[in-house]
């Protein structure tokens, strides 16, 4: 009895210890580390912790309209002449678009771009070469200084880390003689490696005075905002032109890998940089994140060696690169001596989304790009929350980061080409500021390298945004028939063509395209047909014009044709329905297919009938308006020029082009007879395709084309689109498109 | 109550009977954890209770009732302001933490008036009326925290939006006088007119150390990209004038310029413009012969005309906004109001939230040197743009512009962002307006991946106890080449799955998964078993199809991985009669359905299915055992907004519908109820999300006449 009273008051006791600590023990030094700042109460009046509530009764306006508005007229300064100050004042390390660059060179003939001419003896990197061949190449060159916006040295700049072999030396005196230099005025220097051991600035070893730097691992302290751009640092082996695609073949579900987060690389033990590196092996569990260093690089690395390298370096071996690379969520890219590392790209690539640790690193083309959707950008000093933040991110992002890397590689990076056209762009973008790329159109597929903004700046005018912005395209073609051959009977095929197209009830307009060297037929010789209709006499007369950017092209939908095509009403209806699911592709009826022809060692093309295609003749297709402006002006003229010298090839050009946009196939539909090669026999155009030659012709035309792109855009599809109820047992009344299936 | 009844009749007689020594003993432990308690308390209230009455002044008070503090005049004055500051060198992260919810906390100073050594107040104005919004609304919105300690970033009740109303020094002493100031460090400032006479400094001059600015009128010159806001200069008419909301469309006229302080240079060039292109544009100016005041601000005139200002703004599809001897101008927040797409001539001019609002959707920079050619270039936009600018020009106004609220959050926000950026808003969140959110698709596979073939597919089968129709369908299916994987999806409680001997031999894994319901959504759920991204969902019934026609099914999914990819194919249409949608399965031309009878799609639908359908549609279809193929077509036509692909032609399908009501003939309650289904789903979701399209998959010479052993897949359409 009495153990159990002891008991009792032994338990209230230690209730009430228990009490007291959770009060006392743990409240009072809360209470008291607020106000304990020294500070904190020789201020009367301060209240940790006062409620902010808004304040009742009469309060002034923070600005009096008619006071603030006459102050703000301000005539004593021209308007003009404080532009004019501010060139003056703001320069160098402040220059901007505003002060550091002549817009007016750039008035006269469009964004154009100056490549000096390389002098003998000067021996040039391998990348630089690159990206000097990939300017010339591109639209924006010009061989002549004086119809240049922007000028490009031939001296190689990339490399001005003076321990280097590649640096060049004197550069500022080389500089300094070039007659156009202008002060750096509307220069571009190109560089990617800067400064040297053990600080490694971001001073390139020469006044670049008035120039514009297009740099890699630049920190944003550096970073000349809307001035200069940021590139990303790419190896001596990156590819010219072409490019890899991106790894990700899969999207896998759940998406996570096998690792969450994985680094392999050098750790500095000592000097700039080093202190990230070195604290990694705080997260590093050796299960799914794995953070390995080691200490073995450079001459003399066992004197700095510290406690843990010798772990630390047999740890390293275990893991090979590749494999985490591929197998893994997400990869630390941690800052190196320099902000920007190769590891970038590499992961970029291979779809392992980037954990950004560098701190003050301006990432690439930020200007444009919106990293946020691609990558996850930490902080250095948060690098032990690192492993948390990634695993709290929702599956459905991580989906969509990993789709972002890839969509980003492709658009931007993947080969020398495509940074450099980027870098000038982003300038274009800026110096035809009413004409730009929005932010939608830089980060949504197919990426700005092609939306060109000067065909127009409103999204719902490209094949692309449709789906984006919920709208549809507009529901109508426009049918453009080109003729070659005079107008002799009103049997012509091309007479009844007009006539079959016209009656489509998404025909909007119809344009005879007259590449024909007799002159123009009168108005009454042709069909009278109840759309509006309009002869364009081509001034050319080469097969290019087809794909012209027509003016007169009220709508979204270009209906292709030649004048021997044979087609239905039906089957234009058809095929119009369809293309309004696949606004960005090419739906076409007749097929063709490219194949690697191994013995040869070089693409093949075939017009046999197989099991797939990968191209639909542009004789008779649906695709955007678009693609003709994209023909006209993103094609290198060597390439257009070669199709209409031999009139050849310019549909398996305009399926190059539509398939390196779209990275997909082209879409064949149904044809009521088949569109064979023997038919052609009839028509006029018999020549070209009867002609031995022609098929040779276009076997080197597929060569060249993939040789310029870098690559073979082309993909196969094996499936053609019918109408559902396409030769089904059932009564042909029932049927919709019944046309389609009489013979 | 009993036990206390019993402790407190036995309790006095407790104590005589302890000895002498416990006596003292307890006494004293007791009376110790009394002391202990009171102290406690005192520690925990005390602060407290100076609180609470603080904020009792505060809440009834005026702003006269604040605190005064006099400054000396040897109080220490900030640093200018680094311009070099970005969030990694002057911004205290460690502050913010690792937080579940990525939410900064933000403190507000309590009120105090600060006054010069004579007593002077250091502003003119003290607090302004659009302060006291700002911090209100801050106060009361999640960023909020009373808590100094746990604060991230640290707002001071010190109003600095307009310096001219402000002594520049003695406000930087006030601000360094901030209990927590600490070198600026994660403070941020509300400004909107920097600078004064006669040159008008783009930022505030107001030294402040390491503070972050949220400034109206930066250049690019004084603007420190991702460490400060750059904000909107708020117009008063914003709360004054209520504008009727306008379509977008054509206005009376063209270009309109309203501002009233423009350069004499400026306006001559406007001028100018105005005598080539007449009445395309109206200019206009303060009106001469009327009074100053309140009144004078919301007149225009134009030659003895009279306009009333801000309306006439909505009669004009471009309006000029010049820069005055500052770059920000009030009158961007009147156009945007006004749904008139702004043409904004300030070089060098940091466009308010440009970190993430996109302008060049809802605005037209032209450089001020161009003033001139304003008209042509203005003359090449489509018109299609010009409204879609119309419209996102209002949208802007209205989420960002709009109020002292709307500005002040849409800070926070953005330096929310920078801290947390793995968890910022996207650009559509920030940038498309509720009708585009509403219309438009982000699809999550949008990458034009063509998977290779090699992984192949899993067939999920669903089965009760039909077992001799499974094992058909498990042979059948095991002869198609891409098949990768068989799970027998066992949804019968009851009744355990056949042995393992029993089943036939295939030649890929085959699994069997025990359900614990006999629930339909159990066939789409994400198994782990399921290893491959295709997955071929496939009735224990469905015997007809050949293994050409499946291996070309997976073919076309592989082309469209995004899609379904199904084999008998289904329509809603809009019943004009009843006012609502019905269900076809009849011979139709179109499609906008496929039956996941037999469809191949992405795991990930599954996964969507599972753990992401909209409303309460899962419990509805479970309950009703029918509609789990409509639910998943919509789930998949809403999020990708595209049609499914039917693939190959009709064949005779033993009324794949009436899989829930076995071996009865066609029952009409059933297709009623996949009616009610479609008009039950699209009330969920909101819309129709279906799409309709007229055509199918075939091979590409299905009926051609070409030697079929030559077709990759001849065996297509036999019935």
């Amino acid at each position: 009895m009495q153990a159990k009273k002891r008991y009792l008051i032994l338990f209230s006791t230690g209730a009430c210890l228990v009490l007291l600590f959770c009060f006392g023990g743990i409240q009072v030094p809360l209470s008291r580390r607020g106000p304990s700042r020294r500070d904190d109460r020789s201020l009367a009046g301060f209240h940790p912790g006062a409620r902010w509530r808004r304040f009742q009764g009469y309060l002034q306006s923070f600005s009096t309209l008619e006071k603030d508005r006459n102050e703000d007229l301000n005539e004593h300064m021209s308007p003009r002449q404080k532009r004019d100050a501010n060139s003056f004042l703001y320069t160098g390390k402040r220059c901007r678009m505003e002060s550091c660059f002549d817009f007016s060179l750039c008035e006269r003939n469009g964004f154009k771009v100056y490549v000096y001419p390389q002098q003998k003896g000067e021996k040039i990197s391998e990348s630089y070469q690159n990206i000097l061949t990939s300017i010339e190449g591109s639209r924006f060159y010009t061989p002549d200084p004086g119809q240049a916006c922007l000028f490009v040295l031939s001296l190689d700049t990339l490399d001005r880390d003076q321990l280097s072999p590649q640096y060049v030396h004197n550069l500022k005196a080389k500089i300094q003689s070039l007659p156009l230099w202008n002060e750096g005025r509307n220069h571009i220097i190109f560089n990617l490696y800067s400064g040297t051991w053990p600080d490694y600035t971001e001073d390139l070893g020469f006044d670049i005075g008035f120039a514009m730097l297009a740099k890699a691992s630049i920190s944003t302290e550096n970073f000349r905002p809307k001035f200069d751009v940021s590139i990303p640092l790419f190896s001596k082996d990156h590819p010219r032109t072409g490019g890899e695609r991106g790894y990700l073949r899969h999207n896998t579900i759940p998406p996570y890998r096998k690792y969450v987060l994985v680094f392999k690389g050098k750790r500095y033990l000592t000097g700039i940089g080093s202190d990230t590196r070195n604290a990694l092996y705080h997260v590093h569990n050796s299960q799914d994140v794995v953070l390995l260093t080691t200490c073995k690089h450079g001459k003399d690395w066992q004197r700095h060696k510290d406690a843990r390298c010798d772990k630390d370096n047999a740890e390293y071996d275990k893991y090979d690169y590749r494999e985490m690379l591929y197998n893994s969520t997400f990869c630390l890219v941690p800052r190196g001596r320099r902000l920007g590392s190769f590891r970038f790209l590499e992961a970029l690539q291979a779809a392992c989304v980037p954990v950004m640790l560098s701190n003050g690193w301006e990432l690439p083309f930020s200007e444009i790009i919106d990293w946020n959707t691609a990558a996850v950008i930490g902080d250095e000093r948060l690098l032990l929350q690192i492993p948390s933040t990634v695993r709290s991110i929702h599956q459905d992002k991580i989906l969509s980061l990993r789709q972002q890397t890839q969509l980003l590689w492709e658009a931007y990076f993947n080969s020398v080409e495509k940074i450099v056209l980027t870098t000038l762009e982003i300038i274009q973008d800026r110096v035809l500021e009413h004409t730009s790329r929005s932010s939608l159109m830089w980060n949504s597929l197919p990426g700005g390298l092609f939306t060109l903004p000067q065909y127009s700046t409103h999204l719902g005018d490209f094949p692309f945004f449709y789906a984006k912005l919920g709208i549809k395209p507009y529901p109508k073609f426009t049918a453009i028939i080109h003729v070659v051959t005079p107008l002799v009977s009103l049997s012509q095929p091309v007479m009844k063509l007009l006539v079959a197209v016209a009656k489509s009830q998404y025909c909007a307009q119809v344009i005879v395209l007259w590449n024909c060297d007799k002159p123009l037929p009168a108005k009454h010789r042709w069909p009278t047909i109840s759309v509006p209709f309009i002869v364009i006499e081509g001034e050319s007369m080469v097969i290019s014009s087809r794909f012209l950017p027509y003016d007169t092209i009220p709508t979204d939908a270009v209906l292709s044709l030649d004048e021997d095509t044979v087609l239905s009403t039906t089957e234009v209806d058809f095929a119009f329905t369809v293309w309004q699911s696949f606004p960005d592709r090419i739906v076409g009826y007749p097929a063709r297919s490219h194949f690697w022809d191994g013995s040869k060692e070089r693409w093949g093309y075939t017009s046999k009938w197989t099991n797939d295609y990968s191209m639909v003749l542009t004789g008779a297709a649906i695709y955007h308006k678009y693609y003709h402006y994209l023909y006209t002006t993103y094609l290198p003229a060597s390439l257009r020029t070669m199709v209409d010298q031999m009139s050849n090839c310019e549909d398996i050009l305009m399926n190059f082009l539509v398939s390196a946009v779209t990275k997909l196939p082209p879409i064949k539909v149904t044809q009521k007879k088949q569109y064979k090669e023997t038919m052609m026999g009839q028509s006029s155009r018999a020549s070209r395709w009867a002609d031995p030659d022609h098929f040779a012709q276009r076997q080197t035309c597929m060569n060249k084309f993939a040789n310029w792109f870098g690559t073979m855009p082309l993909v196969h599809s094996q499936m053609r689109l019918d109408p559902v109820l396409f030769k089904d047992q059932v009564s042909i009344l029932r049927k919709k498109y019944r046309e389609i299936e009489r013979l | 109550m009993y036990a206390s009844g019993k402790y407190g009749s036995r309790g006095p007689a407790l104590i005589p009977r302890m000895k002498t020594k416990h006596r003292i003993y307890y006494i004293a432990l007791f009376s110790l954890v009394l002391l202990g308690l009171i102290a406690t308390g005192m520690f925990q209230f005390w602060p407290h209770s100076i609180e609470s009455s603080a904020e009792w002044t505060l809440e009834k008070g005026s702003v006269h009732d604040a605190p005064l503090i006099r400054l000396p005049v040897s109080s220490p004055i900030p640093e200018r302001g680094d311009l070099s500051c970005r969030m990694h060198t002057c911004f205290d992260v460690y502050r913010c933490g690792y937080n579940p919810k990525n939410k900064i906390k933000v403190y507000i100073y309590p009120l105090q008036r600060f006054v010069d050594e004579f007593g002077v107040p250091i502003s003119s104005t003290g607090l302004s009326r659009e302060y006291n919004d700002l911090l209100s609304a801050i106060s009361d919105s999640d960023f909020y925290t009373d808590d100094v300690t746990r604060a991230c970033l640290f707002v001071p009740s010190i109003d600095v939006l307009n310096q001219n109303s402000l002594r520049v020094r003695d406000t930087a002493q006030a601000l360094a006088m901030l209990p927590r100031w600490d070198k600026g460090m994660n403070h941020l400032l509300f400004n909107m007119l920097p600078g004064g006479p006669p040159d008008y400094n783009t930022a505030l001059d107001v030294p402040r150390d390491r503070a972050l600015l949220a400034g109206g009128g930066f250049s690019t010159w004084t603007y420190r990209q991702g460490y400060d806001v750059s904000i909107p200069v708020y117009s008063p008419l914003s709360t004054d004038v209520v504008l009727p909301e306008r379509q977008p469309g054509p206005r009376r006229y063209f270009i309109l310029s309203s501002q009233t302080a423009i350069h004499r240079e400026y306006r001559a060039e406007l001028e100018r413009l105005k005598e080539e292109n007449g009445d395309a544009l109206l200019l206009l100016d303060k009106c001469s012969n009327l009074s100053q005041g309140a009144a004078s601000a919301r007149k225009r005139c134009y030659k003895g005309q009279v306009y009333d200002y801000p309306q006439i703004l909505q009669e004009s599809s471009f309006c000029v906004v010049l820069r005055g001897a500052r770059l920000g101008q009030a009158a961007l927040s009147d156009v945007l109001q006004a749904g008139c797409v702004p043409v904004i001539l300030a070089d060098s001019y940091i466009l308010p939230f440009s970190e993430v609002l996109d302008w060049k959707r809802a605005s037209v920079v032209i450089p001020e040197e161009k003033l001139s050619e304003m008209y042509t270039i203005l003359k090449s936009i489509p018109h299609r743009q010009v409204e879609e600018m119309q419209r996102q020009a209002y949208w802007f106004w209205e989420a960002y512009f709009s109020s002292m609220k709307a500005i002040g959050l849409t800070t926070l926000q953005i330096i929310n962002d920078r801290i947390y950026p793995y968890a910022a808003r996207t650009y559509e969140q920030w940038n498309n307006p509720p009708v585009v959110k509403w219309s438009s698709v982000n699809s999550p596979l949008f990458l034009p991946l063509i998977p290779p073939r090699a992984p192949g597919f899993t067939a999920v089968v669903l089965t009760y106890d039909r077992v001799e129709s499974l094992f058909r369908v498990i042979t059948e299916i095991s002869k198609v080449p891409s098949l990768a994987k068989l799970l027998v999806v066992w949804n019968n409680q009851n009744k355990s799955p056949p042995e393992e001997s029993l089943w036939p031999k295939v030649g890929v894994p085959l699994k069997v998964v025990r359900t614990k319901e006999n629930k339909l959504s159990n066939r789409f759920f994400p198994y782990d078993e399921i290893e491959t991204e295709a997955v071929l969902a496939i009735d224990d019934d469905i015997i007809m199809l050949t293994s050409d026609e499946l291996q070309f099914g997976y073919e076309v999914w592989r082309e469209f991985p995004d899609r379904l990819v199904g084999y008998p194919g289904r329509l809603h249409l809009w019943d004009h009669e009843m006012g609502k949608w019905k269900y076809e399965s009849e011979w139709t031309n179109e499609v906008s359905m496929v039956l996941t009878g037999a469809a191949f799609y992405h795991k990930y639908f599954n996964y969507l299915y599972t753990y992401k359908m909209p409303g309460d549609i899962k419990n509805w279809v479970d309950a009703h055992m029918n509609c789990e193929d409509i639910a998943m077509n919509f789930l998949v036509a809403n999020i990708t907004g595209k049609a499914p692909i039917k693939v190959t032609p009709r064949k005779k399908f033993k009324c794949p519908e009436c899989t829930a009501i076995d071996g009865l003939s066609l029952d009409q309650t059933h297709m009623v109820e996949r009616s009610e289904c479609i008009n039950k789903f699209a009330s969920v979701f909101g819309t129709m999300p279906l799409k309709v399209v007229e055509h199918r998959a075939d091979p590409v010479l299905y009926k051609d006449d070409f030697p079929e052993k030559l077709k990759s897949f001849p065996n297509i359409g036999s019935l």
